[in-house]
């Protein structure tokens, strides 16, 4: 019994004392979490008060009562005479650019890399540093060309023109060869035994397998197609299929008008069009970090 | 369940390069329980990958029963392997595992669960059933291996070193499971090893290969008490064999000197095989100059040299002091005796006996 009423007040004690580290470390950054908000915050409080008054005053404290109509604003009201390039139909467009890029390119090249190493190809070496080249020319080097092709295949203002041309992707080809190549041989020769062949293996193997990777993967094409600028200006013309980044532009242009800019509206669309990143980063960081450090194999 | 023939079976990885594995003939009767077990790179693996189906056969014949499978697909071969990683898919359950070769043998789902529920009873995996090998012990996962081999109920069961991951305590512990399982499956069984001991205690009949080769193929015992070679000689029981230069004079088998037997040989240079278990200790013999000792707690291991060829010599009565100079004896029947040249065994004529009883 001394025993325990003795220890009980020391581990209390323990417990209570203040671990200094950790306060700072969260000061720090709860600081800088703060501070990357503080644009955003601005831009939503700047959009609760009158275009006029935002002229003015600039960024201020005050609420207003300008929120609701300028969301509607944002979302529904078009800005070009088709009426076609709505929030709503911009934030539709990016989300098919985002999302095919991301599916596609992990689909194309996931199969690209089995390809490479599971099967006994000639030249698959070659094919390998081949595509790794292609790093070497960005979009912007062979524009040209690829609207000419793509403009050949008759694919203007379609979605498959903006998507299918950019799906192959070096990086994410060399992402999951790397990873294959390090998934023991063993399980092939398992899944062997176990009759599974090449599909099997693939589907019901390799890409469970794969999931970090894919989420990785996944990520950052969203937010690389998300963020497309050029290639959409080039490929549509079509105000139905502008995407957001597009339309932002759209509203930076009208900024130069002799009218009053809506700014309230043109602050909204930015909101609309960082949130989707936002929100996969969100929804897939923990399979992000896992998938670019560590390997459960 | 079947028997398993191997025929003048080879293997070139390369064109061009030495083989692997060359001219093996086993035959393997039903229900056998065969180890090869060799140093590292004598082409245990590849051999039983053979089997598997996993390399290509570049030679000879291998029958699973009756049907010849070289060209047979590794799924089709009705074999269950067990690897030494265990190769175990890391994102499906226990229960996964151990279906997954069934499921795609297009079973129906009450028979699978029958069976892998049988297998994780009779390998106290039930409780595991439903996590990731992540979430198991190093022993657990071996046993997990096991089952998804014991659920495709096989021909053959094929190990390749299945043990070497696993602590010495455990080691012996699976080594004994095995065995009982296999006795109890009565399943044909290759198993591959480095381990001298593992090989002693599992086979019914011990494969031993060297560079590819077969040097010796026997009962555990048999090759133990009748290595077909040096290599084999050496290789088989701890501590190793000594193996020691000597000379034939006259009918007397002399070491540095020293008599240690008569032969009924022409004279001329022998190796002579001696194991430490069988050397003892006596007032006269072959002097062993002591290098140092080796306590084990129920013997001792004296190190030491015989002239100036090393030696070894299992003592069992570790209390008695020891002078720097032993000297050590062995009965005329525990005498090995092998070409210098060749290294194969020579075997003892009858008459060698008569010659000892009048010496
Ligand atoms: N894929 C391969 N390509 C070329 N040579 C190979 C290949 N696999 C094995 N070898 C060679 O074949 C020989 C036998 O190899 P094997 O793996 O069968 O040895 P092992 O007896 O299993 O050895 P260990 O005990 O180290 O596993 C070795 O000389 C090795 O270098
Ligand atoms: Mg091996």
């Amino acid at each position: 019994m001394a025993d325990i009423t003795h220890t009980a007040p020391t581990e209390d004690r323990q417990a209570r004392r203040i671990n200094w580290g950790a306060v700072s470390d969260h000061a720090v950054l709860i600081a800088g979490a703060l501070f990357m908000m503080a644009p955003l915050v601005m831009l939503i409080q700047m959009s609760t008060i009158p275009d006029a008054e935002i002229m003015q005053t600039g960024p201020s404290l005050e609420i207003g009562n300008q929120f609701w109509p300028n969301v509607k604003k944002a979302l529904l009201g078009a800005m070009s005479f088709s009426g076609e390039d709505t929030g709503l139909s911009m934030f539709r467009s990016s989300m098919i650019l985002g999302l095919g890029f991301a599916v596609g390119k992990i689909v194309i090249s996931m199969l690209a890399a089995y390809a490479i190493v599971y099967f006994r190809l000639r030249f698959a070496t070659f094919a390998f540093w081949l595509i790794f080249t292609t790093l070497l020319l960005p979009l912007e080097v062979r524009i040209v060309p690829s609207y000419e092709v793509t403009q050949k295949l008759g694919l203007l203002n379609t979605y498959g023109g903006l998507i299918i041309p950019l799906i192959a992707s070096a990086t994410a080809t060399f992402f999951f060869r790397q990873f294959f190549l390090s998934v023991p041989d063993e399980l092939v020769e398992a899944a062997r035994i176990d009759g599974a062949g090449p599909v099997k293996f693939f589907i019901d193997i390799l890409v469970p397998l794969s999931q970090t990777m894919i989420a990785a993967i996944f990520i950052i094409m969203f937010v690389f197609g998300w963020n497309q600028y050029l290639w959409p200006t080039m490929i549509t013309t079509d105000e139905s299929k502008y995407t957001l980044v597009q339309g932002i532009k759209q509203i930076t242009q009208s900024l130069e008008g002799t009218h009053i800019p809506e700014f309230g509206r043109s602050n909204l669309l930015a909101v609309l069009a960082v949130l989707p990143p936002v929100a996969v980063v969100i929804f897939f960081q923990r399979w992000f970090v896992k998938g670019l450090t560590e390997s459960d194999k | 369940m079947a028997k398993l023939t191997l025929s003048q079976v080879g293997k070139t990885y390369a064109a061009g390069s030495q083989a692997a594995v060359s001219g093996v003939d086993i035959d393997i009767a039903d229900g056998e329980f065969i180890v090869l077990v060799g140093p590292s790179g004598c082409g245990k693996s590849t051999l039983l990958r053979m089997v598997a189906g996993l390399e290509t056969v570049t030679e000879g014949e291998i029958r699973i029963g009756d049907r010849l499978v070289n060209h047979v697909d590794p799924a089709d071969r009705d074999i269950a392997m067990v690897f030494q990683n265990y190769a175990l898919y890391p994102h499906m359950t226990v229960r996964g595992n151990m279906a997954y070769g069934l499921k795609n043998r297009g079973e129906s789902r009450q028979a699978i669960n029958d069976r892998v529920e049988q297998a994780a009873r009779m390998l106290e995996l039930t409780p595991y059933l439903d996590r990731k090998p992540r979430a198991l012990s190093g022993g657990q996962r071996q046993r997990v291996a096991m089952g998804r081999a014991i659920v495709r109920e096989p021909a053959a069961f094929l190990f390749d070193e299945p043990l070497s991951n696993l602590d010495a305590k455990l080691r012996v512990t699976m080594r004994g499971e095995i065995r009982k399982l296999q006795r109890r499956l009565g399943t044909t069984s290759l198993y591959v090893t480095h381990d001298q001991l593992e090989a002693m205690t599992l086979a019914d009949r011990l494969v031993v290969l060297n560079g590819g080769k077969v040097e010796q193929i026997g009962a555990p015992l048999e090759v133990y008490n009748n290595p077909a070679s040096t290599f084999v000689a050496a290789f088989i029981g701890s501590p190793a064999m000594n193996l020691l230069d000597a000379q034939v004079e006259g009918g007397t088998l002399m070491v540095e000197g020293h008599r240690l037997a008569q032969v009924a040989r022409d004279a001329g240079p022998v190796t002579v095989g001696l194991r430490p278990e069988d050397l003892v200790l006596s007032t006269s013999g072959l002097p062993l100059r002591i290098d140092y000792v080796e306590e084990l707690g129920a013997q001792r291991i004296i190190h030491g040299f015989i002239g100036d060829q090393p030696a070894a010599v299992a003592d069992g009565s570790p209390d008695a002091p020891l002078s720097d100079i032993v000297h050590v004896t062995a009965a005329r029947a525990d005498i090995h005796l092998f070409d210098t040249t060749t290294g194969k065994r020579m075997d003892l004529p009858a008459e060698t006996q008569i010659a000892e009883a009048t010496a």
